[in-house]
């Protein structure tokens, strides 16, 4: 009996390699060893013709921190991610909690009419902005026809701004949806019948309630809007950078090129990435308690 | 005011909202609010197949009907070579990473392992490292690769369809596992039990109990890696060779320059075909 329980087990293990070494290789060939290049390019020396130097140097790091180039570009990203996942999160919540609150038959069609916008390529809802905005778009030919006249209303970080909250909604309102669906709006009416006002009510019990729907969402909102480049390139003009943006140019189009301090950059973001992620993740959680 | 039954479903709990006067006003506000702010998310789509129709060389402002603009777009070779590189590229990855994505699911979801944990980390790190950041490591990586295979056999290799779809196959992988674990989980396994009582080997109770049950699951996978390869825009640019093309980075390069009624045309079969693969999707989970 043991032998052949043995033999089970060695097949269950030959059945579990099989399952595991594609996706193990390929993961590791192509996502985690590339990470783990820009890592140690990071700290590798540009020569004037845009090649890479395999001579050890922490100048890059030094660059980012001391040049006001990339050090605006830092502030600059971090800020309007966090501006853009706010608003997100204003406009998201009552929407989630409008689609759940409504008569169940609605809910699915009114929950599809955010999934398609979230399906939909990026590239070109945020280029229909730009039609929007243009200079003798809708906006501004209704602006003309009621005699404010023309406003520079495309090529500025207002611009950017809307772009980045259009573009990322959707990521807010299905996970915080998912979130307020499973909430028990009785629970509100019962802290109504103890005495609680309505604030009261939202801050002690829904807000903590939903927390993960909140924290998932705006993970979601604000990973992509750290590293865009495209946002601020259609609709702010690439009048002033992002980090995205110079990243994208030290990579493909600068002269030279400058891969070791595009990857200095780009290390960097990840890093401010988990930084402010466990931040954020450690406020929430306490706020729960 | 004391309650004396609590309210259970929604109606009677708007019902009595309604009679105490509490729930017109904040939910006439909601109500406003969320139509305005789906305008807000329909207005630009409208505006750009509308758009796409005008006379209007510059696609901004309505000048009357015309479909010249599809005509032109479909005789630009430029185009519709783009085109038909994003749904080759799109098709190799879904297949490529359905395949991979299902069989992880399997693994991490029915098997433990050693070293389960740090498989779940690299499964998941694709989705929240930022795009940027996996583009410009696989753009280092690839040429890496070239310098060492020209030292090895002399050959220049150069990036083309090939990096690209390498790319989309390593991002797509991770939400293929996550949709098809979550059909593994939901999944009955009494039923494989069963099979295997019935004298069914293990091959033969994965494709006739196994694989059927969780198809829908598979296909949702494969809907989002298809429609994920469709859109990206970040690692084809990065990856993507000289004369390789794909829509979006051609749509991009184009924008930059000009806005003109041929992009809102391109950009709105882009939107007709999402809508038709969330159509799909919803129809398969209908079905589930």
């Amino acid at each position: 009996m043991a032998t052949l329980q043995q033999q089970q087990q060695g097949r269950d293990r030959i059945r579990l390699a099989l399952l595991l070494t594609p996706g193990l290789l390929w993961l590791v060939l192509f996502f985690a060893l590339p990470l783990v290049i820009i890592f140690v390019y990071s700290f590798m020396t540009n020569d004037a013709l845009g090649r890479v130097v395999y001579q050890p140097t922490l100048d890059n790091y030094i660059t980012v921190f001391t040049q006001s180039l990339y050090i605006n570009a830092y502030w600059r990203s971090i800020w309007t991610s966090v501006l853009t996942t706010v608003i997100c999160l204003l406009i998201g919540y009552p929407l989630a909690v409008f689609i759940a609150r409504s008569p169940q038959q609605w809910r699915m069609p009114l929950l599809m009419l955010i999934l398609i916008p979230f399906w939909t390529n990026f590239l070109v809802r945020i280029y229909a902005w730009q039609i929007i905005l243009a200079n003798n778009g809708i906006i501004n030919g209704f602006l003309e026809l009621i005699g404010v006249g023309r406003l520079p209303l495309l090529n500025n970080e207002g611009a950017t701004l809307i772009g980045l909250i259009y573009g990322e909604l959707p990521f807010m309102v299905l996970p915080l949806y998912a979130a307020i669906d499973r909430f028990d709006f009785t629970l509100m009416e019962a802290a109504a019948d103890l005495g609680a006002n309505k604030i009261q009510a939202f801050l002690r019990i829904m807000l903590p309630m939903t927390m993960p729907g909140i924290v998932a969402g705006s993970v979601l909102v604000f990973i992509p809007t750290l590293g865009q480049f495209v946002v601020s390139e259609l609709l702010g003009g690439a009048k002033v950078d992002y980090l995205g943006n110079l990243i994208q140019r030290l990579f493909l189009r600068a002269n030279p090129i400058n891969w070791p301090l595009g990857s200095a950059m780009a290390v960097l973001m990840m890093i401010v990435l988990l930084v402010l992620i466990m931040l954020y993740f450690r406020a929430t959680t306490e706020e729960e308690r | 005011m004391i309650k004396t039954a609590p309210a259970t479903t929604t109606a009677a709990r708007m019902q009595t909202a309604f009679s105490e006067g509490r729930l017109t006003w904040s939910g006439l506000a909601l109500t406003v609010f969320s139509i305005l702010v789906y305008l807000f998310l329909y207005a630009p789509i409208i505006v750009l197949v509308v758009f796409s129709f005008t006379r209007d060389e510059f696609g901004v402002r309505w000048t009357g009907f015309t479909l010249d603009w599809y005509i032109r777009l479909f005789n630009n070779p430029r185009m519709m070579g783009a085109a038909w590189n994003t749904l080759v590229v799109a098709t190799v990855s879904t297949i490529v990473s359905t395949i991979i994505g299902t069989l992880l699911a399997m693994a991490m979801e029915r098997y433990r392992f050693r070293g389960r944990n740090a498989m779940e980390g690299l499964i998941y790190l694709p989705i929240v490292v930022p795009e940027i950041v996996m583009a410009v490591a696989l753009l280092a990586f690839s040429a890496i690769v070239f310098d060492l295979i020209k030292l090895a056999t002399g050959e220049t290799l150069r990036r083309s369809l090939t990096t690209v779809t390498i790319g989309h196959i390593a991002f797509s992988i991770s939400f293929v596992v996550v949709v098809v674990r979550t059909s593994l989980k939901n999944f009955d396994r009494r039923l494989e039990e069963a099979a295997a009582d019935l004298g069914a080997d293990s091959w033969n109770t994965f494709w006739r109990i196994t694989f059927p049950l969780i198809l829908p699951g598979i296909v949702g996978g494969a809907l989002l890696a298809f429609t994920l390869s469709l859109d990206d825009f970040i690692i084809s640019l990065f990856l993507s060779g000289p004369g390789t093309s794909l829509l979006p980075v051609e749509v991009y390069n184009r924008v930059r320059r000009a806005v003109t009624p041929e992009i809102n045309a391109i950009s709105t079969l882009m939107l007709i075909l999402s809508m038709a693969l969330v159509a799909l999707s919803q129809l398969l989970q209908r079905r589930r």
